[in-house]
């Protein structure tokens, strides 16, 4: 399935949780997510989310400054 | 015991379970304090967790009311005292001092300058975005009393409440902050 790409890079906590809980709301299950952000927190964050909202964290990756979560919805 | 005597209690301890499970998705905070950076704090916490899929109940008492004022409201028909305090504190997010290097006002112009070139959201939107995602916020009726602050100089959408409704919420949360 095509992934969705999310690109919250140059937003500050807690924009990028806010924005894929946003963009998580209008998807349907099954959907996917790689999510991009350069916030140093957002690895730690979006482990914390999807481990609280139960959406599977497929995996993390990091290239250069920017972290990608690629996530599916429950 | 008899099967249906059992069968009973099954059912008792099912919805004692799903009562607990329920009261973890809830967050409550108290938001007492009207400095720039408490407020920032608390409102950045409430994004999270509605974020995350929680329901967050502020209980917005005291100083922290300042947070949640319009910023322009007229004080025609309160009394003299009430007036003055109304007329000494901020009106509102913009107008807040930070708790530390508050600098006669200049605090928070440099704190929101600095947070600003790290794209960092200004306190008014994260109270805005609170409020699009459903926050619960409940003014302390006894605290908007003593200082004359009326419903309407507060931001739509919010509620007026007591003590009893505070702890109501308390109660059937996981973690109450105080701020």
């Amino acid at each position: 399935m095509a992934k969705t790409e999310l690109n919250f890079k140059g937003m500050s906590c807690p924009m990028p949780i806010m924005k894929t809980a946003i963009a998580f709301k209008k998807a349907a299950s099954g959907d996917v997510f790689e999510v991009v952000s350069n916030d140093p927190g957002f690895e730690a964050d979006i482990t914390a989310w999807c481990s609280e909202t139960k959406n599977r964290l497929d995996g993390i990756k990091k290239v250069g400054g920017d972290i990608i979560a690629t996530i599916t919805k429950k | 015991m008899s099967d249906s005597d059992i069968a009973e209690k099954v059912k008792e301890l099912e919805e004692r379970i799903a009562q607990l499970e329920s009261d973890k998705d809830n967050l409550t905070m108290i938001l007492f304090s009207g400095d720039f950076d408490k407020a920032m704090a608390a409102f950045v916490i409430a994004n999270g967790a509605l974020a995350m899929g929680k329901n967050v109940t502020i209980f917005v008492t005291f100083w922290g009311l300042d947070a949640i004022k319009k910023p322009a409201f007229s004080t025609a028909g309160r009394a003299f005292l009430e007036k003055m305090v109304l007329m000494m504190r901020p009106k509102g997010p913009k107008k807040l001092s930070t708790s530390k290097m508050n600098f006669g006002g200049i605090g928070p112009k440099l704190f929101s300058y600095m947070m600003g070139k790290k794209n960092v959201e200004t306190l008014p939107s994260l109270i805005e975005m609170a409020t699009e995602f459903g926050v619960n916020i409940i003014a302390c009726q006894m605290s908007m009393d003593v200082m004359g602050i009326k419903k309407e100089d507060l931001i739509d959408g919010v509620e007026v409440g007591g003590v009893a409704a505070f702890l109501s919420n308390s109660f059937k949360s996981q973690s109450t902050l105080f701020i």
